[in-house]
């Protein structure tokens, strides 16, 4: 029994073994300090993340949320002088725009995800770019605005988990997520079922640009302003994270919760690195890519294992 | 018959190509001189060198987001070694490019890791391996047989030129006459039918991965030689994305089972001139980029628009 628990939980099991080896080594480690600020610092990731699966299991990739979230980001800093609701709606309202575009693509022109996305990555960076006017103006919120309440760590990482719950309830309880499935598994089965294959994946990629909108909205709030070269390889970290979960990249089987165990697996990963302290930041980089490695092979080893 | 075989499918980059020179010939002053065209192509040699391994991988209905890393791997050794000559040094090079290379094949060969995620840990981990390698720093190129490589030229054409299309016969070659090439294609085209007829699919896929690798180190060679300059912490930067670019632009589906390796030569063209000529006409490279993004997503669309057309004109008929 245990046995098929470590397999269905293979980063939950990952995670567990590496919290109790920091804390026995480390002992600022499993501090409540330590572990409230990594959990607000892997907040971002985390809403990023939870776009990307639901983006996953139906079969497709999101490349351009690294760009979305540095947009929206920039882009609530930007409309923060005109009082919170510009500041949420304006980003949000583009980050969703974008999602729209490239699901439109995606679904109803039938072109490939990774290219869609790509573009979308492209164009996102462009676009922030020539807001900030090549980089070289940064918008700042002001101090009196109402988005600095949202974020302060305690409410990022209740927005965080308040959508984990809803990501959880809407994949795994609603007609919209078992049509995820549906069309992630098998695409020309779910459109020979009858089921509106094309709704389904326009909705998934406005949701995650939503999500990766919401992400930027929320690191801007904490910052204090809008940081034009946040967010590159962005998208790379919340793929890594869905794949640790044990989402498959093929489509059609998944689940949120693996994604946050992902999440978290990667912000203990980087704290550890922290805690031995030898290590300079390229040093981090080759640590990090054998981790990562290690983890997604134990990870397919183990999921073939189960079959 | 004919007519309908010149479709936007097969030929669509080929025109954009032509098109794109004839807009320059009127709106831009000296494009067609032999000095802008020796840089224009100078420029893109790496990302094309990169492209033809990327092409071959591709064609296996796979990706290779390493490429980055593996030139900056290589950029990093190039320095270290050159006390023994130009050419053990570019030889320690590409052999540890192969090994980058064999890594990621071996992921995804043997332990059935996707590649897209195999090749992003060593996207993440080469380029750190390569700072740590070159201890973080620029170094200067004092060895003159490299200089010659990265500034010398031979009736006109510049010696990296030469390289690159001396690389792009080959792997053309590679692709349509030999046995190998035509397996590369049966695995990307359908993995399970290639392995029930037996072909040696596994290493197929190790040796393009180990190929992609190999090219991507001989670009990082290519591309410190015209530097002079070791910078492992700035070489190939995002090659991986103009890289997947030029190859799909050149009409390599991203779903396997073709590679068009004239097509990514004229791709990575395409897309060269594309950036050149916003440039010249002082473009902000914040609207380049957003252009850019436009013109790849209308260069795929057209080719499904092509194969659109093609089938409706069957049904048709």
């Amino acid at each position: 029994m245990i046995a098929g628990i470590v397999r269905r939980h293979g980063a939950l099991a990952v995670l567990a073994v590496l919290l109790v080896v920091g804390g026995l080594s480390f002992s600022t480690f499993l501090t409540p300090y330590n572990l409230s600020n990594l959990a607000v610092q892997a907040t971002f990731l985390a809403v990023v993340a939870l776009g990307m699966t639901l983006v996953i299991v139906s079969g497709g990739i999101d490349l351009s949320v690294g760009s979305t979230f540095a947009l929206a980001g920039v882009l609530a800093a930007y409309g923060s002088r005109w009082g919170l609701l510009v500041a949420l709606l304006l980003p949000l309202a583009v980050s969703a725009l974008i999602g729209l575009v490239q699901g439109a693509l995606i679904a109803r022109w039938r072109m490939a995800p990774f290219i869609v996305t790509l573009c979308g990555l492209l164009f996102a960076r462009g676009l922030l770019q020539l807001l900030t006017k090549e980089g070289s103006t940064t918008y700042l919120v002001p101090q009196d605005s109402a988005l600095r309440w949202l974020g302060q760590g305690a409410v990022l990482v209740v927005l965080a988990v308040l959508g984990y719950l809803a990501g959880g309830v809407l994949l795994q309880r609603t007609g919209f997520g078992m049509r995820l499935f549906a069309v992630g598994g098998n695409e020309d089965a779910a459109s020979l079922m009858g089921l509106p294959v094309a709704r389904t994946k326009v909705s998934v990629y406005v949701l995650s640009g939503l999500l990766a909108g919401l992400a930027g909205v929320m690191s801007t709030a904490q910052l204090g302003s809008g940081v034009t070269v946040v967010g590159v390889g962005l998208e790379l970290n919340a793929i890594a994270a869905v794949v640790i979960g044990g989402t498959m990249l093929t489509g059609g089987a998944g689940a949120v919760s693996g994604t946050l165990a992902g999440v978290a697996l990667l912000a203990v990963i980087q704290e550890l690195i922290n805690q031995v302290g030898r290590f300079n930041s390229s040093m981090q980089a080759v640590v990090s890519g054998a981790v990562l490695i290690v983890v997604v092979v134990l990870q397919t080893l183990l999921s073939r294992a189960r079959r | 018959m004919r007519l309908d075989r010149l479709n936007l499918r097969d030929h669509g980059v080929y025109l954009a190509l032509v098109l794109l020179v004839l807009v320059n010939l009127v709106i831009t002053p000296n494009f067609l001189t032999a000095d802008n065209i020796r840089t224009q192509l100078v420029q893109m040699v790496p990302v094309l060198v990169v492209a033809l391994g990327m092409a071959l991988v591709i064609g296996t209905e796979g990706i290779d987001l390493s490429v980055g890393s593996v030139m900056a791997i290589a950029a990093a050794l190039l320095p270290l070694y050159l006390g023994y000559g130009a050419l053990p040094a570019i030889g320690i090079c590409l052999v540890a490019g192969a090994a980058a290379g064999l890594l990621s094949g071996s992921l995804v060969t043997f332990a059935g890791v996707q590649p897209i995620v195999a090749t992003l840990a060593l996207l993440v981990g080469g380029r750190g391996l390569a700072l740590v390698i070159a201890d973080g720093q620029l170094k200067q190129i004092r060895n003159q047989q490299l200089l010659d490589l990265g500034s010398g030229s031979v009736l006109g054409v510049p010696l990296t030129v030469f390289v690159a299309a001396v690389l792009v016969v080959l792997v053309a070659l590679l692709v349509g006459k030999t046995t190998f090439g035509r397996q590369l294609v049966a695995v990307g085209g359908n993995r399970k039918a290639a392995e029930f007829a037996g072909l040696p699919v596994r290493r197929v896929l190790l040796v393009v991965y180990l190929l992609s690798g190999l090219l991507a180190a001989g670009a990082g060679v290519l591309a410190t030689a015209r530097l002079t300059a070791s910078d492992p912490s700035s070489v190939g930067l995002l090659v991986e994305l103009s890289a997947i670019t030029a190859v799909v632009v050149g009409g390599t589906p991203l779903t396997g089972g073709r590679v068009r390796v004239i097509g990514t030569v004229a791709g990575a063209l395409l897309m060269q001139l594309i950036a050149a000529t916003l440039i010249k006409h002082d473009v902000p490279a914040s609207v380049t980029q957003m252009l850019e993004a436009v013109i790849i997503a209308s260069a795929v669309l057209l080719q499904r628009e092509g194969t659109g057309l093609r089938l409706r004109r069957q049904e048709a008929r």
